[in-house]
């Protein structure tokens, strides 16, 4: 299992670790921002904001139990709204943690060790935000749990040919995987914090989530045994989650749904709108906490590069679309892109392809993937564009279908507004609560970042 | 015990969920001003019809009304109110377990239950009863039968004995239930628009007749509608001998004056002409909307519809042509329509009859052109011209078996020409017939009111009794009703509903609902039925035999024995052989009074009754330009009113289910508009929803526009019965009330004009997309292609066969149930969609949710357009659950609420439902309906009483469709097993199948290969919607066949 770290950069490449630090800076500078550093003014700024918006959260689904999803802009024949659209987008966001953490890790693309737990701390809070829109958006849902297979004297058990029961699945597994590999990779990280805490209270509750880590040999080895594991366990993971939620739709019969290639258009989608969140809020974290020792411009080429080539896939997917909706020869689904590209909603679509096809091909560019900001607005059009691809294949599949009798509009109302909204406060308060308390970066496996570390498993001494 | 904790309380007095209280404030009223009741009322009434239905606890539940019931009913209002203190935790705590053992010390409701001593015959609890009565509008009955369950009647569908019915029925007849159960339904006696009681009513009314009767009744008037009742008109003559000076007037804002002043310029004597469409093989109608309106329509679609009946591969159909001056269902169901202006209609009758030959008809004859071409001077255009040849083409060759009929808002002389023109035709004695008016004493209405009002401003009348009409809604704006009602010392409004008139009335007395009361009605064509209560009156209230009664000096009379007397009278009359007792108990069996159906007479023309060119003298022509041919935008148009289809003159505007039921052809809910034509629109720059300004004489209003293909150019057409005030939550805040620019002399069409105004107003339609898009869903051909190829409809589109697919078929042994809808029959009548909402509990949603894509209909009627936009083909198409065999909503359902059952249903379990509406998104058809909100009523218990206990109510979040009224078909089920048989064919009758008035629905089981269905999808017409989609739908269709006539526009 022992493997050389080669550092074979030439001169003109950025490092991924900035010169100058060793072993003790690293651990002094990750735990003290936590500990030791008082809160910055824009993280308690931002934390208010987006608290802000998890009280409009609260209030918009405290209205939805009252009333019923009828406050949404949902109708016959558009029977999913913002509630599905904001379900895949999480999902999808929720894909790069996984995706850097695990096969990352596999491949031994080791520049990812600055941004892993950074990476995995979204995907856990992506998800669970995608976790609430398929129980918000149930007619009824106090009944949620009749979705899972739970022994009940009726024997009744849920359908198990329909994908919503594949997504429940899919999801509980992914959230369930994410949070144990977030988890046992922080536990060394937490026995530091533990061991550098001044605080009686912090002592106890980092020594508590510590489960006793005292840096043995022997904790090493299990801990680098189950890491491994669990990414072979992740790994499938990457790749079934979007492919099952892309089967809520590939298994309808609606034109526009029906498609073979959403399974992998949809990965690549995910991975796609993952790195683009991740680098949207890496790059003012990093700022914030001037981070730019452990997550360098490198770090931030290497992403851009990844998001431009799940952006291709995804572009190739949307060409496959149009395609096929001519090489079919079927009434609908020509109708049906041609609906979404010159109908109401092509306003939507036009977008979609700007966001999601045009505009990320500057990241050719390297000067562009360099720039600080213009990569933050890149990130940022990818993210809207992500979103509108799935308001597209949602709502414009939806709203003219087969019998022209029943076409209708789908108007977002200000609830629909108000959840969607509602999910990214929360999301962003939970994302700036976690780097609060918790090391952003992970103290122990950027080490392996060192340049004039030439070994990765005798870090067990730098454990504290 | 403390007695401020009896929680049952809480049960009586609807607290809001989660109101808090404070505990001083139980027993003392709090400082705050306290709104009256007054203000409260005001309020609730203030709000607008279309958020009744889901928002009444919502707009109840302020902080006012709170308060005000905190002090009413102030031990009930304090419960619960504390944050949770321990002690007052354990106080609740051992209340509620010394109730729960101790429940005879508190102290129960003051109700007495008793079971029945003796069981009611035939009465079996959970068993529904059927009685037969009849349905009363404008003045004609339709028979009806009435389900009743445990003494609540909620279900009407016709009945089969009655000859205006033959069992089916209409969307008014269907929906009057729900008014029994209205709310809003006027519910005490008023004084001034106070509450009053119905003694200082009856003391009141006493004093004002001794005084006429010293006057011989000279200040005393009677304005009723249209009333065709032997009890009440026998009554009313008794008044009038009593007080012989007395008159009685009668008035309707839509009703048959037209048409009984026509029967009268052609014969002489006021005649009720009664059609046999079913013996026509051509029938023309000119602006007549026979299918869907008049006093036969229910009768008349099946008459109709026996005549578009195809078997097997030969069509053999009438031929219908139609000029109207606005979509109508009859014109969707033409095979040549033609849209006019209302007073062009007067040049197709003149040239029909010139074309004719019918005499008296002066001719203007230039010798130009062999006679049987139309010719130039007529003032036709070329549509008109052609629609007119092939017209007299195929008349011609019906002698004897045609039809022609004008329509109701047609002025006099055009009925008396059309009169006449049947009467060349040979028609008469074959095709039409004549009886003696049901109704009694014809007269022209309009005047009989204008006459009135006369009399009111010159203060001679002293005692008015206002029945069953609304002059101060409706009266021709010119009258000026309300002013002059205003001045009469005594007035009485007898309604349902507490409504403009009755507010302008001093004294209201509130009308029992046919449902709960006893009266007698005649049909169209004479025959009587004996309206019977189903129900004891819900409130104080009275029909108008015991109100009638009260006048004639019998206070208190029953309406029973006032009805049953004028039948005993007549029986003894007229010496029957059979006793009374038989014939009164075996006519209210049948629900029609047997052998009083009138005997034709003889019609015979008056020596040149039609004389003269028509339209030129009739009153509805004043106020037409002659310059309408040449119109340029915004300057003079042809305004015509028409009764909503569904409202009609606003007696169903509080109604939910008619308002909420999109009206046929135009889809629109909740509102009226000025209806326009695509040409207009373009010329004049107005889009759907602007708001326009329609002025005639003077006067004008703002109302919406909607672009109406097929409706005439020259003309705007504006819907009656809306913009009501104060009659009903339902009712208040619906459309425009368009009658300031209706007067006397143009009630039906007058000049005016129209321009584009500020601001629009949405409105709610259920069908916004009216292109096919070349998809073959609505089938159609016309005769010689069918002939040429009967199985067309079958190759228009593809079914994959049972081998292309790997899995098995899956085989029913048992029942297969199936559905076959005949398009060929279908008028688009919406008899279907009411029946079904009537049947299956189907809320009512509300302007809001209609335009949000939310209505509830199980059953809908999808319409297309096909063909020219000015004159399109309309194509009507019933859609509900298709029942698919491979449906695709069941794979998707995570938790398996919608399956299918043995028989072959797709059924919705609707308790396992947890609304992911997956279902709805992967069903083709989109004939799935999901509880957005709570739609069903849940509070008022009045509207509950109506539910039909056999059919779950559905809560919010849960998904809901047609279900083949599934429960029915458990009901024969029972039946059958209980006799160890099988269900028999017909055994199994849909609500909307029942209430299909051309019977174009056909239902049963498919494994029985001689079941009509069966035979109905042996059809060479037979095809599935979507099939290539591998849905195998268990509903079919039988493509539609027209029967144009070859020689027109190179159809054939």
């Amino acid at each position: 299992m022992a493997y050389k770290y080669h550092v074979t950069e030439g001169e003109n490449v950025a490092p991924l670790i900035a010169p100058g630090h060793d072993y003790a800076t690293i651990t002094d500078k990750i735990s003290g921002d936590v500990l030791d550093r008082k809160t910055p003014r824009g993280m308690m700024i931002t934390l208010a904001v987006s608290f802000l918006f998890v009280l409009v959260l609260i209030g918009a689904v405290s209205y939805l139990f009252y009333k019923g999803v009828g406050i949404w802009g949902i109708n016959i024949p558009v029977g999913w709204g913002f509630a599905i659209v904001n379900l895949v987008w999480w999902i999808g966001i929720g894909h790069a943690g996984t995706l850097i953490s695990a096969i990352l890790l596999l491949l031994h693309q080791h520049w990812r060790n600055a941004i892993n737990r950074f990476a995995e701390a979204m995907t856990l809070f992506a998800v669970a935000c995608a976790g609430l829109f398929p129980i918000l958006h149930l007619g009824r849902p106090w009944l949620a749990y009749w979705l899972t297979p739970y022994p009940n004297t009726m024997e009744v058990w849920p359908n198990f040919r329909s994908p919503l029961v594949w997504d429940v699945f899919a999801i509980s597994t992914y959230l369930l995987v994410s949070f144990m590999f977030w988890f046992v990779g922080l536990i060394p990280d937490l026995a530091s914090m533990r061991d550098r805490a001044r605080k009686r209270w912090q002592k106890i509750c980092y020594g508590v989530l510590a489960m006793g880590w005292r840096g043995s040999a022997r904790h090493w080895h299990r801990y680098e045994t189950s890491y491994l594991l669990l990414a072979g366990l992740a790994t499938p993971l990457v790749v079934s989650v979007h492919s099952v939620v892309s089967f809520d739709f590939a298994v309808g019969i609606i034109p526009g749904w029906h498609a073979t290639i959403f399974p992998p258009y949809f990965v690549a989608g995910a991975i796609y709108s993952g790195f683009a969140m991740v680098i949207t809020l890496m790059i003012p974290v990093r700022k914030l906490y001037h981070l730019e020792d452990f997550v360098t411009d490198r770090h931030l080429d290497f992403m851009a590069k990844v998001m431009l080539g799940t952006g291709l896939i995804v572009l190739y997917g949307y060409l496959s679309e149009l395609f096929f909706a001519y090489y079919s020869g079927s009434e609908y689904e020509g109708f049906m892109m041609h609906n979404r590209i010159t109908g109401p909603y092509g306003w939507s679509y036009a977008l979609l392809i700007l966001c999601n096809g045009l505009i990320p091909q500057a990241l050719w560019s390297k000067r562009v993937r360099l720039n600080t900001l213009a990569l933050f607005l890149i990130s940022i059009v990818v993210n809207v564009g992500m979103w509108l691809e799935r308001f597209v294949i949602v709502v414009t599949s939806l709203h003219r279908d087969f019998l022209p009798s029943s076409w209708d509009m789908y108007t977002p109302t200000i609830w629909d507004w108000a959840t969607y909204v509602g999910s990214l406060g929360v999301f962003v308060w939970l994302m700036f609560i976690f780097v609060r308390v918790m090391p952003m970066i992970s103290i122990f496996e950027i080490k392996h970042l060192l340049p004039w570390k030439g070994r990765i498993y005798d870090t067990s001494a730098d454990a504290n | 015990m403390n007695h401020d904790h009896e929680p049952e309380h809480r049960h009586h007095h609807g607290d809001a969920p989660g109101e808090s209280h404070d505990p001083a404030a139980g027993p003392t009223p709090p400082a705050a001003p306290k709104p009256t009741l007054e203000e409260i009322r005001d309020r609730l009434a203030g709000r607008t019809g279309e958020h009744y239905w889901r928002s009444l606890d919502e707009l109840a539940d302020n902080e006012e009304f709170r308060e005000r019931l905190r002090n009413e009913f102030p031990r009930d209002a304090s419960v619960w109110e504390d944050a949770v203190s321990r002690r007052r935790f354990l106080q609740l705590m051992g209340a509620s377990i010394a109730l729960a053992g101790l429940s005879s010390c508190v102290k129960q409701p003051d109700e007495k239950i008793v079971p029945y001593v003796k069981q009611p015959e035939m009465l079996v609890p959970g068993k529904p009863l059927t009685f037969a009565s009849a349905f009363e509008l404008n003045g004609f009955a339709t028979g009806i039968l009435v389900t009743s369950h445990m003494g609540r009647p909620t279900k009407i569908q016709g009945n089969p004995d009655h000859p205006a019915s033959l069992g089916s029925s209409d969307i008014h007849s269907q929906a009057s239930i729900l008014h029994l159960y209205d709310p809003d339904r006027s519910q005490v006696v008023r004084h001034k628009n106070g509450i009053s009681t119905p003694d200082k009513f009856i003391a009141g009314l006493q004093g004002a007749l001794d005084a006429q009767k010293a006057l011989s009744g000279s200040g005393l008037r009677i304005l009723t509608g249209t009333t065709a009742s032997p009890t009440v008109t026998g009554q009313i003559a008794d008044l009038l001998k009593l007080y012989p000076k007395a008159r009685w007037h009668r008035y309707d804002t839509t009703g048959l004056a037209n048409e009984r002043e026509g029967a009268r310029t052609a014969f002489g004597v006021y005649l009720q002409p009664v059609y046999r469409f079913d013996r026509a093989d051509v029938v023309v109608s000119l602006d007549s909307d026979f299918l869907a309106e008049g006093n036969a329509h229910v009768r008349y679609s099946r008459d109709f519809a026996s005549r578009r009946r195809v078997t097997g591969e030969r069509a053999d159909l009438n031929r219908l042509f139609v000029a109207e001056s606005f979509p109508t269902v009859t014109g969707g169901v033409a095979d040549h329509r033609l849209p006019v202006t209302a007073s062009r209609v007067a040049r197709l009758a003149g040239g029909l009859a010139r074309e004719l030959e019918v005499a008296g008809t002066s001719i203007p004859d230039t010798g130009n052109g062999p006679r049987g071409t139309p010719r130039r001077e007529t003032g036709l255009n070329s549509d008109e011209q052609e629609w007119l040849a092939a017209a007299v083409e195929d008349l011609k060759k019906a002698r004897g078996s045609s039809v022609v009929i004008a329509g109701p808002g047609q002025p006099a002389e055009i009925h008396a020409l059309v009169h006449a023109i049947n009467s060349e035709l040979g028609n008469f004695d074959a095709t039409v017939s004549f009886v003696p008016p049901p109704e009694a004493t014809p007269a022209a209405t309009g005047e009989s009111l204008a006459d009135l009002v006369g009399e009111m401003n010159r203060g001679e009348v002293d005692l008015l009794l206002i029945a069953g009409c609304n002059p101060s809604y409706d009266a021709p704006a010119d009258l000026d009703f309300a002013p002059a009602l205003a001045r009469v010392p005594m007035s009485i409004s007898h309604a349902l509903y507490n409504d403009e008139t009755a507010r302008g009335c001093t004294w209201h007395v509130p009308q029992s609902h046919y449902l709960e009361s006893w009266g007698d009605a005649r049909a169209y064509d004479g025959t009587v039925s004996i309206v019977q209560p189903l129900i004891a009156p819900l409130y104080n209230t009275m029909s108008l035999p015991e109100l009638l009664a009260e006048f004639l000096g019998r206070p208190g009379s029953k309406g029973y024995d006032i009805v049953r007397e004028h039948w005993k009278k007549r029986s003894d009359r007229d010496r029957k052989r059979e006793g009374f007792e038989e014939i009164w108990r075996k006519s209210l069996n049948d629900g029609v009074v047997a052998g009083t159906a009138s005997t034709a007479v003889r019609a015979r023309l008056r020596a040149r009754s039609a004389a003269g060119p028509p339209g030129k003298s009739g009153r509805e022509r004043k106020g037409t330009g002659t310059g309408l041919d040449f119109r340029v935008p915004g300057s003079a148009i042809e305004v015509i009113f028409r009764a909503d289809p569904n409202v009609l003159d606003g007696r169903f505007s509080n109604n939910g289910w008619l308002q909420e039921l999109p009206r046929p052809v135009s889809k629109l809910t909740w509102d009226n508009a000025a209806f326009i034509s695509p040409a207009l629109a373009i010329a004049m720059r107005i889009e759907d929803e602007d708001i326009v300004e329609v002025r005639t004489a003077g006067k004008s209003v703002r109302i919406p526009a909607l672009v109406m293909p097929g409706h005439p150019t020259d003309s705007v057409t504006l819907h009656l019965g809306f913009g009501r005030t104060g009659a009903g939550k339902v009712a208040d805040g619906t459309g425009v009330d368009v009658h300031p620019l209706r007067i006397s002399g143009g009630m039906h069409f007058t000049g005016g004009s129209i321009r584009k105004g500020k601001g629009t107003r949405k409105l709610a339609r259920t069908q916004d997309h009216n292109l096919m898009e070349g998809r073959p869903i609505f089938r159609t051909a016309t005769a010689g292609e069918f002939e040429r190829d009967p199985h067309f409809a079958k190759h228009a589109g593809h079914t994959p066969t049972p081998s292309e697919s790997l899995y098995p078929q899956k085989e029913y042994d048992g029942y297969k149930w199936g559905m076959s809808i005949d398009l060929n029959a279908c008028t688009g009548c919406n008899a279907c969609v009411i029946a079904c909402q009537s049947e299956n509990n189907i809320p009512v949603v509300g302007r809001e949710e209609v335009l949000n894509g939310r209505e509830m209909h199980w059953i809908r009627i999808d319409r297309y357009y096909s063909g020219d936009m000015n004159n399109p083909e309309i194509h009507n198409q019933p859609v509900a659950c298709m029942h698919c065999e491979n449906a695709p909503c069941e794979p998707v359902c995570p938790v398996g609420a919608t399956n299918h059952d043995s028989e072959g249903l797709n059924v919705m379990v609707y308790n396992r439902c947890v609304g992911t509406r997956y279902c709805s998104n992967n069903c083709p058809y989109k004939v799935r309906r999901f509880n957005f909100l709570q739609y069903a009523e849940k509070e008022d218990e009045t509207v509950q009483m109506m539910y039909n206990p056999d059919v779950t109510v559905r809560n919010r979040g849960v998904m809901e469709k047609c279900t083949y009224c599934v429960q029915r078909i458990s009901a024969a089920r029972i039946d059958a097993k209980k006799e160890h048989r099988e269900i028999r064919e017909g055994e199994v009758v849909t609500a909307c199948q029942s209430a299909c008035p051309a019977q174009a629905i056909t239902f049963g089981n498919l494994n029985d290969p001689e079941s009509a269905v069966s035979k109905a999808k042996a059809e060479p017409r037979d095809y599935g919607l979507l099939t290539e989609l591998n849905t195998h739908p268990r509903t079919s269709y039988l493509a539609r066949i027209s029967n144009p006539n070859p020689g027109i526009d190179g159809k054939a």
